[in-house]
């Protein structure tokens, strides 16, 4: 479970979250909804730890994250975190298949021929096959987001977060990303947590949501209690109307 | 306050970058890693750099016989052509020239590699998964610098002793078992020595600035000015330490 508790961030004078606070279920696909600019990816990187918030805690399976001393300890919940980047985070200078079994050589020193073979059943699983020798600038938006993926739950996580699943992804290939990771939460019973503006496609994930809006929470609960809720910010947005209280400006 | 704030920012960047130094330090010693990687960083920043400082020794070597040649002319000693050449050579121009050359192609280079990996979320994905990126980026770096820019200033001191031989050759008639004789007469092992550890320490500062300039950036425009903020502020302190060590071998050699 991860229960976050009134965490607020600022660069210099902008303050990017205000007092946030929700609770993700173990195993439920979680999202986090709001517009480009809301504090979502700020919010996400302070739940890894990448971000050190200024106030506020972060409870992972009962530890506070925020309260960890040492790298080790943080490096340890991280073990069951898997994350796939916005831009995918793909190294560049690796093969596909370097990239895939990255954390198996580097973290847990298996062997190159077991390595190999777990490549290539999780390629698999992910749709992919005899890429491993390619660069990921040889592979389209699509394919690199499953390498992505792949490169993640090789390692079997609990927690899967993904920033923007189906940004820099073609159309015609998003409705494939999102079955992929509907398919995946099934098969592995992970907590899933989704990052994104797309409304149509966190809410075809999502179990429950939150709705971030200028750094605050301004709605935490089902599908069903969103659409029955009558704020008049969250009916703009699911519109996706430009008139209404939230003005262009307003982040 | 413009001043204040730059003073400011001047000591942060002082702090931040002595504070990277130590962990530098404390990756690489305690660190593991792959000879793989190792191999790879040796073959770009050294083995890569060996034709641009063949072709850039060998004409400092020209350039100093014949300079040396001028000012020797006046007194008739056109003999000592050789050992002016190849002290100035061990000494002062190969480390240095060799740094300045590693600084603008391997440094440059390197900011511009690891300041892509930071807008990429690289960095971050490393960090995410338990691989310190100071371990697996900047270590095997450091590691290639310090053993490749030795060999490449002992390099480059003979392509620039071969470059002066032409001149003392073709203008003086020297030939060339004299040439040699008179160069390695003249070359104490101090001078080699000194120029050997020159190169150590600028190769440190090389590895030092451009991986901290490579993991600053925040935007694609930040990697460029990253880059150019690697070579100067590399070239600046290669320079400044020339100098301090200069000295300092000056009055322990002495």
């Amino acid at each position: 479970m991860i229960r976050v508790e009134e965490i607020s961030k600022s660069f210099g004078d902008k303050k990017i979250l205000d007092r946030v606070s929700f609770t993700i279920n173990h195993g439920e696909t979680f999202l986090i909804i709001g517009r480009s600019g809301a504090g979502k990816t700020v919010l996400l990187r302070s739940i890894v730890g990448l971000i050190k918030p200024d106030s506020g805690k972060i409870f992972i399976d009962g530890k506070d994250i925020t309260k960890l001393e040492k790298k080790e300890e943080l490096n340890k919940i991280r073990e069951n975190i898997g994350i796939v980047f916005q831009g995918n985070a793909l190294f560049d200078f690796l093969t596909v298949g370097e990239n895939v079994g990255f954390i198996l050589s580097e973290k847990l020193g298996i062997p190159y021929q077991e390595i190999k073979e777990r490549v290539r059943q999780t390629l698999n699983l992910v749709g992919l096959s005899n890429i491993e020798d390619l660069y990921p600038y040889e592979l389209s938006g699509g394919m690199k987001k499953r390498v992505a993926i792949a490169r993640v739950i090789i390692y079997r996580p609990q927690i899967v977060i993904y920033d923007e699943p189906t940004t820099r992804v073609a159309p015609i290939a998003v409705d494939k990303i999102v079955t992929l990771i509907e398919d995946l939460h099934k098969k592995f019973s992970v907590t899933s947590i989704i990052v994104t503006h797309d409304l149509q496609v966190g809410l075809k994930l999502a179990d429950r949501l939150a709705f971030l809006l200028g750094g605050r929470i301004i709605f935490e609960g089902s599908k069903d209690e969103l659409r029955e809720l009558r704020d008049e910010r969250v009916v703009q947005f699911l519109r996706g109307s430009a008139e209404g209280p939230i003005k262009e400006t307003e982040v | 306050m413009l001043l204040v704030n730059k003073i400011e920012n001047f000591f942060r960047y002082i702090g931040d970058l002595s504070i990277f130094v130590k962990d530098v330090l404390v990756w690489t010693l305690y660190g593991k890693r792959k000879l793989k990687d190792l191999v790879r960083d040796i073959i770009f920043i050294g083995i890569d750099s060996f034709g641009l400082v063949t072709l850039i020794s060998f004409f400092i070597g020209i350039i100093i016989a014949f300079q040396t040649a001028y000012q020797l002319k006046t007194f008739s000693s056109e003999i000592y052509l050789a050992p002016l050449v190849a002290l100035s050579l061990t000494r002062e121009l190969g480390p240095v020239i060799g740094s300045l050359i590693v600084a603008a192609r391997s440094g440059a280079s390197i900011t511009a590699q690891i300041g892509a990996m930071k807008i990429s979320e690289q960095i971050d994905a490393l960090d995410v998964m338990g691989v310190e990126p100071i371990n697996y980026l900047v270590a095997p770096k450091f590691i290639s610098l310090i053993l490749s820019m030795p060999l490449l200033v002992i390099y480059a001191d003979f392509f620039g002793i071969l470059g002066g031989y032409l001149v003392g050759y073709f203008k003086f008639d020297i030939r060339f078992g004299f040439y040699f004789q008179m160069t390695f007469s003249a070359l104490k092992y101090k001078d080699i020595l000194s120029g050997l550890l020159k190169s150590i320490c600028f190769g440190s500062i090389i590895a030092f600035i451009s991986c901290f300039e490579g993991l600053r950036p925040l935007s694609s425009s930040d990697v460029a000015k990253s880059v150019t903020n690697s070579v100067v502020r590399s070239f600046i302190m290669i320079i400044i330490f020339d100098c301090i060590l200069t000295a300092f071998f000056y009055f322990i050699f002495v």
